[in-house]
């Protein structure tokens, strides 16, 4: 599936995605106001394939896994950074958003049309038909996200399990 | 092998001899800690769903910190399923004891040495006993309350040693917002950020947490100091077992990342500027900024020495004239030594409100959200805008002792020039 780019800068942080006098209400309501701090029209503009690309350090801040919830509600199929803060990234594999780092976004423009290949490792920019090559992901944090996410993963897993005893 | 304290730890909780940075290895929890916001009303109904029970009770350590004192209905209802659930499960509760960070090291259940997780961004607290300590979202913890295991990416680490002595008027906060000016808020890399030098290991144990605490303002995984003495008569006090200290350091000529090295008889009290952590200065280069409430609380702020500290500076003194200091001890432990010692009446009979041991305005809870273009000076661990309440407020971070001299003078000054 195709999508639109929206790119952002550094330290993009978790009260910036998942804005702290929202929390409160579900995830819609946060999802509803997901960035707006930098950018009011994200969320209401925003479709469903539509890739988001950032610089350094994005998710920062606090532990609130609706930060990668409320881009997951949005759909947005990946988040493509130059490095992502740690608490993020595992919320992230752990519900299932595809996160990748590239170690350059030089090419990429707001806007841009591409197609994120989260397994290939590479988001390929298809107005300008050139490919940006992004690190592969450990295996076994691919399992997860291939799964949907720790739940659904761990969920298998203990029907695995289940099945061995009773066998 | 030569390794790190974090890469020993790793190592033992994943079964393994040694293991390297950066490889994704599976280990064991020894302990788990939860609280009333991130734990029981996001974890249940996960474990639910995956239809098992705790994988050990007893390793799991429940606290209400974040809505206590249940002042509006939600949070009420909020703490009302967190007591439910402690009862039908059994584990360890702290029903309105403190915050989390701080009943844990408090109570003597976490060791040196220990892989443990927590709930909550600030879970690096644990580094100040060598515990290597990190904070996970709710359906992590979720995984980790079902099997007791979860995946960890071996860190680096990035050494951080300060040098010489810390002066008078001087605290761990002001080192941490330092370390946040020159290394910046993802300086920390999600690495293990072990603290090091002469200046750390004459600090207290609650002083060493702050230093841990704020390794979450650094973006490290988790912020370690290698136990010691310090360590062991801090786990005696609380009637905690002191297991074997021996091999829980870093190797000499185990590779690190990065090594900083810092002089903490050159520094003066920070303050850190709105809306960041990393926005720091020395306080007498803040333009003596008016400020119309002073915050004491937190995790990392406003335990037992942190009171002490502020009271150095109230003893005697009134608040100035339209500023309001409000006071939320850390912990129960801490409000009730501080009692006993007069420590809160200094605070009262400098005209202080005294709020309930919790998160309250630090999480942006309770009834002293900060109102729209307040300024507030916080000895929080950071500022993001809107944080402890309307989007306009403003908000200054700084040591306790900072606080309080500012909730004196009406303004940001240096707290040395009331320390006699
Ligand atoms: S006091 Fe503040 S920083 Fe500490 S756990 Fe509570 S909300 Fe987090």
């Amino acid at each position: 599936m195709s999508g639109r780019i929206f790119l952002f800068g550094d330290d993009i942080d978790t009260d910036q995605l998942a804005p702290g006098q929202y929390m409160r209400g579900g995830i819609e309501a946060i999802a509803t106001h997901c960035l707006e701090a930098i950018r009011p029209e994200f969320a209401q503009t925003v479709r469903p394939g539509d890739i988001v690309v950032a610089g350094r350090n994005f998710g920062a801040g606090s532990s609130r896994e609706q930060a990668a919830e409320a881009l997951r509600h949005l759909q947005v199929v990946g988040v493509v950074a130059l490095s992502f803060a740690g608490i993020f990234y595992r919320n992230a594999v752990n519900l299932g958003l595809p996160i990748l780092i590239a170690p350059s976004i030089d090419d990429v423009a707001d806007g841009d049309t591409a197609t994120l290949d989260p397994e290939g490792g590479v988001l390929r920019l298809t107005t300008k038909g050139t490919d940006v090559a992004l690190e592969p992901m450990p295996e076994n944090l691919r399992a997860i996200i291939n799964n949907g996410g720790l739940v659904p993963h761990l969920k298998k897993r203990i029907a695995a399990e289940h099945k061995g005893t009773a066998e | 092998m030569k390794q790190t304290l974090a890469q020993k730890i790793i190592a033992r909780a994943a079964g393994r001899d040694h293991v390297t940075a950066g490889e994704v290895v599976t280990a064991k929890v020894d302990l788990a800690m939860i609280h009333d916001s991130g734990g029981p009303r996001r974890v249940a109904p996960i474990l639910k769903e995956l239809g098992v029970g705790l994988w050990d009770k007893d390793k799991v350590f429940l606290v209400s910190d974040h809505f206590v004192p249940g002042d509006t209905e939600e949070g009420a209802s909020i703490l009302a399923l967190t007591r439910t659930w402690a009862r039908d499960t059994g584990v360890r509760f702290h029903d309105g004891q403190g915050i989390c960070h701080v009943v844990l090291p408090e109570s003597g259940q976490l060791q040196p040495g220990m892989f443990a997780v927590g709930g909550d961004s600030h879970s690096p607290t644990g580094g100040a006993m060598g515990a290597f300590m990190f904070g996970i979202g709710a359906t992590e913890m979720a995984g980790v309350l079902a099997t007791g295991e979860i995946w960890v990416k071996v860190p680096e680490t990035i050494r951080i040693a300060w040098t010489g002595q810390l002066g008078d008027g001087l605290m761990a906060k002001d080192i941490m917002l330092a370390l946040c000016g020159r290394l910046g808020m993802d300086g920390g890399k999600y690495q293990a950020i072990e603290y090091t030098g002469e200046a750390i290991k004459a600090l207290s144990m609650q002083e060493r947490m702050t230093l841990s605490n704020m390794a979450a303002e650094l973006g490290g995984q988790t912020g370690l100091v290698a136990p010691d003495e310090v360590t062991a008569a801090f786990l005696r006090s609380v009637g905690g077992a002191v297991p074997d200290l021996s091999d829980l350091h870093t190797d000499e000529g185990a590779e690190v990342l990065e090594d900083h090295t810092f002089d903490a008889t050159a520094l003066a009290p920070q303050v850190a500027a709105p809306h960041s952590p990393a926005n720091a200065m020395p306080a007498d280069e803040a333009g003596k900024t008016a400020v119309s409430v002073a915050y004491i609380g937190a995790c990392t702020g406003a335990k037992y020495e942190d009171l002490q500290a502020a009271a150095r500076i109230l003893k005697g003194r009134k608040l100035a004239a339209g500023v309001e200091l409000l006071v939320a001890p850390s912990s129960k432990r801490d409000q009730d030594r501080a009692t006993q010692e007069g420590i809160m009446a200094v605070f009262e009979a400098a005209g202080a409100k005294v709020l309930p041991n919790a998160c309250g305005i630090c999480a942006g809870y309770g009834t002293h959200r900060l109102d729209a273009d307040v300024t507030c000076i916080s000895s929080t661990a950071r500022n993001f805008k809107g944080r402890m309440g309307e989007a306009s407020s403003q908000v200054w971070l700084g040591s306790p002792l900072t606080v309080a001299a500012a909730a004196v003078a009406g303004h940001i000054v240096d707290p040395r020039e009331m320390l006699s």
